[in-house]
């Protein structure tokens, strides 16, 4: 390799300068462009552009007139495609006639050479900043702000205070109850009805098939009328009849289960979703939002997915009509996580 | 400011035209004086290459966003108040849900250019976090952050996370199935913040979720809080612009010193106009075209259902997919809470990722201690290091973002979940490596084959015998024109690690010197003048 010119490292830096470096060229010769030395060609271009033009306003009248021709007739889902169809085609083709004609002016026929303009450093020249400095100086002396040091150090203290009745005014986004308590509890209590969802018909026993999985509702979540959706978000259950033998039952859930019938909350452990998908064969639920599993046999016990903890099992048993009830609300907090917990 | 033509335009001839711009032009010069303004911005300079239009396409999807989002806030109903459903879409008549939902189905079966306009509103802010996404990765690869372009990165960075959230609040709004369990998902992983996380879900939503408060406070935020933050931040990115000039790659003529391109009036405004009207043209195609979010097939929101093959807006994606990555059990007691280490784990690992992203300027002018000025765009090859930490970064997100599709990518390819989340797992680990050094090699070939360009020209493919029965190839030889694109660019080496003044090595002057190593120890120099003389003797 021959000699490649003396290295020079700036200082403090990584960066080099080399001697011997090849110089710049300067600039290419401009190039002319068909429509810069051929009038007819300019002047076909001004047409055709200006023909562009005059089809852009068209098609946006065309929209105007589309808007009124296809009227939506309720009902008619085909009419809301037509109408979105048409109107939309026709505003995008007016659009783009416009866009490309403006695009192909500016680069067939505006004036094509490259223009250069000088940078300048970013920071102000030394005088500016020598005045500016000057300026700081100035104001701090008529102002006393380094010499009083007292009133500097109180009225930042003062600043700093300003912001803190602002956090007491968002303590009223949510209501005064304790969030703690309001997320250990269900609406289901000792005697509720298992129900179906959403139809609300309570379950009997009876009706359940071994292998059958069925979304549940307290029966008296209708009855919530202003906290609905906040009561379902935490009450939802899903039920499924297993074979006895195929469940692993501890000791003290002995109970909780009514002849291979048991329900789990639906609310996934992880973050919240419904866990509403059920594989019969493999006695698995599956959460579609982040994939974690379950295993029904073994009281819910995470398998997979980013899941910790089994969800939680509603104790039932069943009343003296044979519907379906629960013994008890839930014993653990339902639901994703929280710090608070098991407090 | 000056500015030297290389050829005169012709002279434009006063027509009446002329005459009445003038006139008007009098009358706001003399009340606002803006002819200043004129002289100053009119004809700035602009350089020219495609790359450089997708800040464009950012720029002009917010207007889009802007313009969509304005009809729509005329029929939409930001609340959570319960209505029986009495629109045209004949599944859902009867139904109970709220009248956000309500309305937004108004909005697509009862309002003439509705849905549309949802469309082209939901097409533009995917387009939008995509192109700001790409315009970083463009500003990124070609090292236009360095000095004196930091705070702009920055400014562009908080962009786009604003853009990410103001897509977040607006996929919200219509209150329906799949936005509701997004919002749940949200719920899930605030109330996983130790001590705080509780509170703060409680707050958001109002009580307990849903609640009925969240979808009037997304909306506030969603198109008067965030809007306002976001266009804050766009005139701050582009003051900036203007006051650092444009960078330019390089070229014959162009230098560090100068800008080469078309002034603002009239080239460079004709074609950002018209490309304006190009951007707004494919999204509203593609708007008419293509359904987006098609809410009334998922229903108002419930709490209980859910349909598989849930996915969030794109962008989102790979937020989900980091949740999805995570092993099984990752929650823990600790001094008397609950730990729930598959949510925070997340939550940090995405917040760090960002944080090197936005951090990454200073870290670099940490490494080089460069203080020059960089007015000149990189091509990726000759910044090697850094073009292979992006593209680890790139394969870091990319395998995030195809978590968030592990269902999907388990049912079409008839594998299991449990082997495509293991798989990606692994991925995500190895995958930022493989990228880097993979990466790295190319750019440094890259280098390579432009150093043996230079000195001995393009491979013809001609062979010819010479008169003593060789063979050989002609290579064609490049003009000056074309070297020059080829061995302008910045030098580094490592740093030398020395004692200070005190005679000592601190802690962070090795640090220094070993990153510097790491970073420029294989490098590729460009060629100089002895170089390609002694190549040219033979």
């Amino acid at each position: 390799m021959a000699e490649s010119g003396k290295k020079v490292a700036l200082k403090g830096s990584s960066a080099v300068e080399r001697s011997g470096r090849i110089d710049n060229p300067g600039f290419e010769p401009a190039h002319q462009r068909v429509h810069d030395v051929n009038p007819d060609k300019a002047a076909s271009a001004e047409r055709g552009i200006s023909l562009l033009f005059l089809l852009s306003g068209l098609l946006s009248v065309t929209a105007f007139v589309l808007y009124f021709l296809f009227p939506i007739v309720p009902g008619d889902l085909w009419t809301v495609r037509i109408s979105t169809l048409l109107v939309g085609v026709a505003i995008a083709a007016s659009l783009l006639t416009l866009g490309v004609g403006v695009v192909h002016w500016a680069k067939t026929l505006m004036h094509g050479h490259e223009l250069v303009e000088e940078r300048h450093e970013t920071r102000g020249d030394e005088p500016t900043r020598a005045r500016a400095v000057e300026i700081f100086q100035e104001a701090n002396a008529e102002s006393g702000w380094t010499r009083r040091r007292l009133l500097r150090n109180s009225l930042i203290t003062a600043l700093v205070a300003f912001p803190v009745p602002a956090i007491a005014l968002f303590r009223d986004l949510a209501p005064a109850a304790d969030p703690v308590e309001a997320l250990k509890h269900t609406i289901w209590r000792a005697g509720t009805r298992l129900a179906r969802d959403p139809s609300g018909t309570p379950i009997k026993a009876s009706e359940i098939t071994i292998g059958s999985a069925v979304h549940v509702i307290p029966e008296n979540l209708d009855t919530y009328e202003e906290t609905f959706l906040n009561e379902k978000a935490k009450a939802a259950v899903l039920l499924m009849r297993l074979d006895p033998a195929d469940l692993n039952i501890s000791e003290e859930r002995k109970d909780w289960s009514y002849d291979g019938i048991v329900a789990y909350s639906k609310i996934c452990t992880h973050v919240g979703c419904p866990v509403a998908l059920y594989e019969q064969q493999t006695h698995h639920l599956l959460c579609p939002c982040h994939q974690s599993q379950f295993d029904v046999s073994n009281e819910c016990a995470v398998i997979f997915g980013p899941a910790a903890r089994p969800l939680p099992q509603l104790p039932i048993s069943v009343d003296a009509e044979g519907y379906l009830v629960a013994q008890s609300d839930f014993l653990e907090p339902v639901g994703p996580s929280f710090w608070e917990r098991n407090q | 400011m000056t500015v030297a033509t290389k050829s005169k335009p012709a002279r434009q001839s006063s027509g009446t035209g002329m005459r009445f711009v003038g006139g008007v032009a009098n009358y706001l010069d003399e009340r606002t004086s803006i002819s200043t303004a004129v002289k100053a911005l009119g004809r700035k300079i602009f350089p020219d290459h495609w790359s450089f239009m997708l800040g464009e396409i950012a720029l002009y999807s917010f207007v889009i966003i802007l313009l969509s989002g304005t009809f729509l806030t005329l029929f939409y109903d930001p609340s959570m108040t319960e209505v029986h459903y009495d629109g045209s879409y004949v599944p859902l008549k009867g139904i109970h849900m709220s009248a956000a939902y309500s309305s937004t189905l108004n909005i697509t079966f009862d309002i003439r250019g509705g849905l549309l306009m949802r469309q082209v509103h939901h097409w533009a802010a995917l387009l939008f976090v995509a192109a700001i996404g790409l315009h970083m990765l463009r500003v990124f690869f070609t090292g236009a952050f360095r000095k004196p372009r930091e705070i702009n990165w920055v400014v562009g960075f908080l962009l786009f996370i604003m853009a990410m959230a103001e897509g977040f609040t607006g996929y919200s709004l219509p209150d329906d199935l799949l936005s509701g369990n997004g919002l749940r998902i949200i719920d899930g992983m605030i109330k996983a913040v130790p001590g705080a996380g509780l509170w703060i879900s409680y707050l958001l939503f109002g009580g307990e979720f849903p609640g009925d408060d969240v979808i009037p406070r997304l909306y506030m935020l969603h198109i008067m809080l965030l809007p306002a933050i976001v266009i804050a931040l766009i005139a701050v990115h582009l003051v900036l612009l203007i006051v650092n000039k444009h960078t330019q790659f390089a070229g014959p003529g162009r230098t560090e010193e100068n800008v080469v391109g078309s002034p603002i009036l009239a080239v460079f405004a004709a074609k950002a106009g018209g490309f304006f009207f190009l951007v707004f043209g494919v999204t509203m195609l593609i708007a008419s075209l293509v359904t987006i979010n098609p809410i009334w097939s998922y229903g108002p929101y419930d709490p209980s259902p859910v349909s598989a093959g849930t996915q969030p807006d794109w962008y989102i994606g790979f937020a989900d997919g980091m949740l999805r990555l995570i092993p099984s059990g990752w929650e823990f007691e600790v001094l008397g809470g609950t730990l729930s280490l598959n949510l925070i784990v997340p939550i940090v690992v995405l917040m760090v990722f960002l944080g090197l992203v936005a951090f990454y300027p200073f870290f670099e002018a940490w490494v080089t201690g460069d203080k020059r000025e960089h007015h000149i765009a990189e091509r990726p090859r000759n910044a090697p290091t850094r073009t292979a930490i992006g593209a680890a970064g790139v394969a870091f997100y990319a395998v995030l973002w195809a978590a968030a599709s592990s269902d999907l990518i388990a049912t079409h390819f008839r594998t299991t979940i449990e082997g495509v989340i293991l798989t990606l797992q692994i991925l995500l680990i190895v995958g930022p490596f493989i990228a880097f050094w993979l990466t790295k090699k190319m750019a440094l070939a890259l280098q390579r084959k432009d150093r043996e360009v230079v000195l001995h020209g393009y491979e013809s493919s001609r062979i010819v015998r010479l008169p003593g029965g060789e063979y050989r190839e002609i290579h064609t030889p490049l003009d000056d024109f074309e070297k020059w694109r080829l061995v302008s660019f910045d030098e580094f080496e490592p740093i030398v690690l020395r004692p200070n003044d005190r005679g000592r090595i601190t802690l962070s002057a090795r640090a220094k010197a070993s990153v510097s190593k790491f970073y420029f120890e294989d490098r590729i120099a460009p060629v100089t003048k002895p170089e390609l003389e002694s190549a040219s003797q033979h």
